[in-house]
């Protein structure tokens, strides 16, 4: 069914990244790169970089060596809420949403940087501002709708399951209406059915808005699933890179995760 | 009739269609609302003639599709306008709409759409969408499917697909062209023209399909907006299944007579939430539903602070003590009516408020039997509940509970223009004008439930109290004998042990046995509620269902059920003396409950023989393993040792003599 999909061009391409702590080298020259329309999953054992690697993409860390391009161009030093503003969007491990907040208010806040009214006018909420927030409401409940959570519009977060939670978080990446959209580990603690219909709402968003998804996954059967290219990353390497089939049959992988005698 | 109430009166009777009818209340109430949905979070409404106008064109539109006179068209989905204007519409050019239940499995559903010979679907989503695709091929008559959602739809490229809209907009084409296409048509159909099939889930066997014509629904839910007084100005909420002949009076048959406005909830997931934002007036549910909301409500008072606890039950005694006698108009102390004006401010106002009920004028509950305790709960409070009994086959309406005649334990008087006779066997029949026309292409059951003179067996037992009101106590031929001659009503036991809100499901054995046994399903929120108050950790529902405590406080419920049966001489013989608690909850998927969540008792009593024997053999553990069924169609095993518990029965209270 989504076998027509157009992968187009390289939107983010990251090239020979070294990152360290100190010592500790969290990424060594590390390259791949992201098509646009694709959805692209980093898998790799328990510290191999996964979530460092998102953290570089996403303007957070930044590396000692190495050049990231975004849609052709170089990123100088970047920092989050820049990366934000050029349509890259992402969701967290660990669910960071406002907890005492209703889902829809912590939707909303991923609307907030393409507002273009001041605190001060949104108090007001008279003419144009008044206009402005029905438009992004209304961008809100489209994705309210697309993520079947209209019964939770106006629970406050910290009240609901986990498995939502990770919902209401990427309904606000959503609302970002990002072209690059970052999850990290999307179904982690989630249950069987829990995950189906987050596979589901992922391929959905990839098929309906186009959105490039860039994803780190630990169940390997989602992520030969639903992935069009896989990235390997084992101790701060890259392994492998390549269809999941490819992957798949990569003797360093199959080492990597099943172990080798030495 | 008072005059500030919206009450035009009943339409004439020549209007006997359900498209006559849509056009009757466009002339006579084009502006007011007539149904509304949720969508995007808010309430979007269409008026009678803006609907008139939408099945208008679908209406031509379906025929443009290839929608001829005498077809079937199937129906799938939610509770959504679009679908219920698809009824009118297929019944404008002169089809037979036939809804399905949208939770069915693709196995139910390629029965029932090979044995109307639909030839077209009209659905809701990809969902529907993707279930008719996968019978297709075992549905050879199947055509068409226009559907409603186009989500997840783009890479659908099937040339028998259809979007809702390009069907309805191909029809104000054809409209353009043939001015008077629509007018022509609906003036061809007559009131005893079949206007529906709908399809009863069935207790035994393969579904039926009850075919009523448009006289049955139209005249039976007239006589219901008659009784109750029903005007335009009625405010409901459908979001029972469309399939269910309730829905279809209610929701349809009655909104269409009355002119008045159905609400569709945005998901299945916010009824609750839609129903508090909408108060309507005019509301029916099951039993269950009601038992649902109380439960709810009675853990957040637990949860409360203890003096708003200390009101809240201080109110709900007093209420319990006067509310039902003044909801009943009957005569009660002039201090206890004072303190009820307080308890309704401080407690019932907000309380209804927060259920939904501010607004509520009627409510009705049928299906099953409902909780005395249940049952005066909504009363007490002022929410006129009241209990009805009906059948599909008499499109509803049997029985009604009349205003200020309420008695728990009875369904009420005839409805109008409903003739009852209790049969020599002592089964429940009926004559009444909403007796339906036959079971589609079945005519040997036809000739089994409907005499020639019009009688219908209802297959319930029953009698007539002294106060000439109905009293059900089981299915007919599940009335049984125990060895000893005694009488054996199982569904009676059974709903008394449902009473308890720990015991979800209850099925009782005692049919040719030495003695009644119980199979018991415990209720997750109500028991798992009580562990997390006493600090019993369990891990799962099997692991809560065998713990000792709660198996002893089921055992104590079982007693005080014996203790009441006993009081009866007639139904003593039912009592309890073994049971058991189910590793696991009954489920329609499983095929242990119908579709609108009835025991299918032979069933159980097959799949779960090992633990019947284990029973009456007098061992006490009983090893089982059963197959269960999840949602998206996928098989697993449920391994489990089950303790069987005997129970202490009551005396028998010496039999009253009655005067012959």
């Amino acid at each position: 069914m989504y076998g027509d999909k157009h992968i187009g061009d390289t939107l983010l391409k990251v090239d020979n990244i070294t990152l360290a702590f100190g010592g500790v080298k969290a990424l060594t020259d590390i390259s791949f790169e992201i098509r646009e329309h694709e959805i692209l999953a980093i898998i790799g054992p328990n510290g191999a970089g996964k979530t460092s690697m998102l953290n570089v993409i996403n303007g957070f860390y930044h590396p000692q060596q190495g050049r990231i391009m975004f849609r052709g161009a170089e990123r100088k030093a970047m920092r989050p809420h820049l990366a934000a503003k050029q349509g890259i969007a992402r969701t967290f491990q660990n669910v960071a949403l406002f907890k005492g907040m209703s889902t829809l208010d912590n939707i909303m806040t991923g609307r907030v940087l393409k507002m273009k009214s001041n605190l001060f006018q949104q108090a007001i909420y008279w003419g144009a501002n008044q206009r402005e927030e029905i438009e992004h409401r209304e961008v809100v409940e489209k994705i309210i709708d697309f993520l079947e959570i209209e019964a939770i519009r106006k629970t406050p977060v910290g009240r609901l399951p986990y498995g939502l939670q990770k919902r209401v978080e990427l309904a606000r990446a959503l609302a970002m209406e990002p072209d690059l959209l970052l999850l990290d580990e999307p179904m982690a603690g989630m249950n069987v059915e829990e995950k189906e219909d987050m596979c589901r709402f992922i391929l959905d968003v990839n098929d309906e808005f186009g959105t490039t998804i860039a994803l780190i996954e630990h169940d390997m059967g989602v992520v030969m699933d639903i992935s069009d290219r896989v990235v390997v990353l084992d101790y701060g390497r890259k392994l492998a890179d390549g269809s999941p089939d490819e992957v798949r049959a990569n003797q360093d992988v199959i080492d990597a995760y099943l172990g080798v005698s030495h | 009739m008072s005059s500030t109430r919206n009450t035009a009166g009943l339409p004439p009777a020549e209007i006997d269609t359900f498209p006559k009818l849509l056009e009757y209340q466009r002339r006579t109430r084009p502006q007011r609302p007539a149904i509304r949905e949720k969508d995007f979070g808010i309430w979007q409404t269409y008026s009678w003639g803006r609907v008139a106008e939408e099945i208008r064109d679908l209406a031509a539109g379906l025929f443009s599709l290839g929608v001829q006179r005498g077809d079937k068209v199937a129906i799938v989905g939610d509770n959504r306008p679009r679908l219920y204007w698809t009824m009118t519409a297929v019944q404008a050019i002169g089809a037979v709409p036939v809804p399905l239940y949208q939770d069915s499995v693709a196995e139910e559903m390629t029965y029932v759409l090979e044995h109307a010979e639909a030839r077209f679907a009209v659905v809701e989503d990809q969902e529907q969408v993707d279930k008719l695709m996968e019978v297709m091929e075992r549905c050879p008559r199947l055509e068409q499917i226009v559907y409603d959602e186009s989500r997840g739809m783009r890479h659908y490229t099937q040339s028998f697909l259809h979007h809702f809209d390009a069907v309805q907009s191909e029809g104000r084409d054809y409209n353009k062209i043939h001015p008077d296409f629509y007018d022509e048509e609906i003036a061809k159909a007559k009131g005893d023209d079949p206007a529906i099939i709908l399809y009863t889930s069935g207790t035994t066997g393969k579904p039926k399909g009850v075919i009523l014509s448009f006289d049955n629904v139209i005249k039976t839910a007239a006589n219901g907006v008659k009784l109750e007084q029903l005007t335009a100005d009625e405010e409901t909420m459908a979001y029972l299944p469309m399939a269910w002949v309730g829905d279809h009076i209610f929701s349809y048959g009655q909104s269409y007579v009355a002119g008045f406005c159905v609400a569709c909830p945005e998901s299945s997931a916010t009824v609750m939430q839609d129903l508090r934002e909408l108060g309507p007036t005019y509301f029916f549910a099951p039993p269950r539903i009601f038992e649902n909301i109380l439960t709810t409500v009675m853990i957040r008072m637990e949860d409360a602070s203890w003096i708003k606890r200390r009101v809240f039950h201080y109110f709900m005694d007093l209420a319990r003590r006067c509310g039902t006698r003044i909801l009943d108009r009957k005569p009660v102390s002039a201090s206890d009516r004072l303190l009820y004006v307080l308890g309704n401010l401080l407690v019932y106002g907000p309380l209804k408020n927060t259920l939904g009920f501010t607004r509520i004028r009627l409510a009705y509950t049928a299906g099953e039997a409902i909780g005395p305790d249940i049952f005066d709960f909504y009363r007490s409070i002022g929410v006129n509940l009241k209990q009805l009994y009906g059948s599909t086959e008499a499109s509803v309406f049997i029985a009604i509970q009349p205003d200020g005649e309420i008695e728990a334990d009875t369904v009420g008087k005839p409805a109008i223009d409903v003739e009852i006779k209790i049969a020599d066997n002592g089964e429940v029949m009926f004559r009444s004008p909403g007796v339906f026309v036959e079971y589609f292409k079945n005519p040997e059951a036809t000739a089994e439930t409907k005499t020639p003179d019009g009688w219908v067996h209802t297959g319930d037992a029953g009698f007539f109290d002294d106060n000439g009101h109905l009293k059900i106590i089981d299915r007919a031929k599940d009335v049984g004998r125990l060895n000893d001659g005694g009488l054996f009503a199982p569904k009676y036991v059974e709903n008394k042990l449902k009473f308890f809100p720990d015991i979800k499901e209850a099925v009782a054995f005692g049919h040719e046995r030495d003695f009644c046994a119980a199979l018991i399903n415990i209720d997750l929120v109500a028991v798992g509620s009580w562990a997390e108050r006493n600090n019993v950790a369990y891990g799962s529902y099997q692991e809560l269902a065998a713990h000792p405590q709660v198996i002893e406080t089921i055992k104590g419920h079982i007693e005080q059920v014996n203790r009441d049966l006993a009081a009866d001489p007639r139904l003593a013989s039912s009592q309890i003396r073994r049971f058991l608690v189910l590793h696991k909850e009954l489920d329609a998927d499983d095929g242990e409950l119908t579709r609108t969540r009835k025991v299918r008792r032979s069933f159980i009593a097959e799949r779960y023989l090992p633990l019947i024997d284990a029973l009456y053999s007098g061992v006490d553990h009983a090893y089982i393993e059963t197959e269960v069924t999840f949602e998206d169609g996928r098989k697993g095993m449920i391994k489990a040792d089950l303790q069987i518990v005997d129970v202490e029965t009551a005396p028998t209270a010496p039999a009253m003599k009655k005067a012959s």
